[in-house]
């Protein structure tokens, strides 16, 4: 079998696992299918579970009549700031403190502590200080970003390879040479390994954010629905979240092979 | 600059490391003691000795990316502070930059030295084909076999004209025959326009083959210089050919006495470890 043929095996595979639990969901939540297991009402079931058929047409609601776009919207947007934000203060942050050794040692305990501190509970302040708007989602987000990229960095920048960075000097690589041409691309690389990491952390910062108070957004959107028992329409809101969570990190992807092309991938060949 | 200076004069250098072990008590180690070398313009000269005695150290302190604890450095008869600007260094392990093409690195040295882009990459294409890597300047160093990889970074030193050349034995990673062939080639360059060379090496052979000179180092710590010979081979050489010549083997034989008592000293000392 040919890898194309193997991966495509595979795909369908993966298709049909995903139909599989659909499957499952909906037989085992119908009020007539089967007879009640757990539940003495076999409405029961479907209320507490939701039904896929009715996530799917939930679904199709929001975006055939485009009531989800705004929501989808901000919570994009807050998603992008906060990865934006904090992967830039990440990175300057991270290459700050791993080329000047005593703000780092200085900083050290704060830093750990910060990282240590359960940062979502940071949410309610945010929201005083920022107001219930955008802003404070993006702070939440911001948080939770900065440490993944800034820790990579951090390591990045340590771990250079000190026979290329004498091999630099040699060269006759000024101090600022050095940070342009041997610190910054070696961190990058080690950003990009957290990048997914931090698409998600920024994702979650949004949704989390608008969960705890809000008018507008996804998180928003199933926050209203739980708060009326509207299970099918939280997962719809699930689904959508993760469908688009999905499409970031493709994006990411594709920003990493673009980026990285100077880093081996394992069993590379080069087709003639 | 005097005109009779050496190129490089390495004066009663003596290197000890310290690290700390624990709170208070620090570990010395001094790898190399009271070590004096000469190297003239022009001159090849090669540094022998076991493995682990302080060679690479030395090369260190020559290209001042290592201070000695004690001693002098002169470069061309002047003391040096700081890095060595007359020097160019091939490392023996991987030093290209891993995020730049063929091409890219062969410029660096160009580019740190604000020459411009498209001057630079006039010259880098030269430099690649004479170390006969002509097309292949587009490839980053993951996509170069380890010889490319050694003549990416030959040009990459010498396209930068430096008076004196620090060799960290660059070939030992090579398999044999791309080893003969990048010495060759070395020899050829090296002829040109012949600039000073420190080749380090633990490869008596390849040390002999390459040089004027063969300085024998003792086995570390405290490693020092014990023996100098000269090297009276005819050249232009070939490398593979000269090892067969009645001089070479009477000359690796005179070497190797000197040498021999300081590989099995070394030897033992990394057994006991």
């Amino acid at each position: 079998m040919n890898s194309r043929k193997a991966s495509r095996f595979l795909r369908l595979w993966q298709v049909l696992i995903l139909a599989g639990v659909f499957v499952f969901w909906q037989v085992a939540t119908d009020p007539e299918l089967l007879p009640p297991i757990y539940f003495d009402n076999p409405n029961k079931a479907a209320f507490f579970f939701g039904q896929p058929l009715e996530v799917l047409a939930r679904v199709w609601v929001w975006f055939s009549s485009g009531s989800i776009y705004g929501h989808l919207w901000v919570t994009l947007l807050e998603t992008v700031l906060a990865f934006v934000i904090g992967t830039a203060s990440g990175l300057g942050v991270g290459l700050w403190l791993a080329l000047s050794p005593t703000a780092a040692a200085l900083l050290d305990p704060y830093i750990k502590a910060m990282n240590a501190m359960p940062r979502v509970i940071l949410a309610p302040i945010f929201g005083v200080w920022f107001g219930l708007g955008m802003a404070s989602k993006v702070a939440l987000g911001v948080t939770l970003v900065f440490f993944i990229v800034f820790f990579n960095v951090y390591q990045g920048v340590r771990e250079v390879s000190h026979t290329v960075l004498a091999n630099a000097r040699m060269l006759g690589a000024g101090e600022r040479q050095l940070l342009r041409h041997v610190y910054i691309p070696s961190a990058t690389s080690w950003v990009f390994a957290s990048l997914h990491n931090s698409v998600g952390l920024a994702f979650v910062g949004a949704v989390v954010g608008e969960y705890l108070g809000s008018s507008e957004g996804v998180g928003y959107l199933i926050l209203q629905a739980e708060g009326t028992f509207d299970i099918n329409s939280v997962f719809a809101g699930i689904l959508v979240l993760t469908a688009f969570a999905l499409v970031l990190d493709w994006l990411v992807t594709l920003a990493e092979r673009r980026l990285m092309v100077w880093q081996p991938r394992s069993g590379e060949t080069e087709r003639i | 600059m005097q005109v009779s200076a050496p190129a490089l004069a390495l004066e009663r250098i003596t290197v000890t490391f310290v690290s700390p072990v624990g709170a208070s008590a620090t570990a010395r180690f001094t790898a190399v003691k009271d070590a004096t070398l000469m190297v003239r313009p022009g001159e090849f000269v090669s540094v022998v000795g076991p493995t682990g005695c302080g060679k690479s150290t030395l090369l260190n302190i020559a290209a001042g990316l290592l201070e000695p604890s004690a001693g002098e450095v002169r470069v061309f008869g002047e003391r040096l502070a700081g890095l060595n600007r007359n020097a160019g260094y091939l490392f023996q392990t991987e030093a290209l930059l891993p995020w730049r093409t063929a091409l890219g690195n062969v410029t660096a040295g160009l580019e740190f030295r604000g020459v411009a882009r498209a001057e630079a990459g006039r010259r880098a294409e030269a430099w690649l084909q004479r170390v006969g890597l002509r097309g292949h300047g587009h490839r980053y160093p993951h996509q170069l076999s380890g010889g490319m990889r050694k003549r990416v970074a030959l040009a990459q030193t010498l396209i930068l004209d430096p008076q004196i050349i620090l060799m960290d034995e660059p070939f030992s990673a090579l398999d044999i025959q791309t080893r003969q062939l990048m010495e060759n080639e070395l020899l050829e360059l090296w002829s040109v326009d012949r600039k000073s060379v420190v080749f380090i090496t633990h490869d008596l052979e390849e040390a002999i083959s390459l040089s004027d000179r063969v300085v024998v180092f003792s086995a570390g710590p405290a490693s020092h210089p014990i023996g100098e010979f000269e090297i009276d081979l005819p050249r232009p050489r070939d490398v593979a050919e000269i090892r067969l010549s009645p001089r070479f083997v009477e000359l690796h034989t005179k070497i190797w006495q000197a040498m021999k008592q300081e590989v099995l000293k070394g030897y033992e000392q990394q057994k006991s470890q």
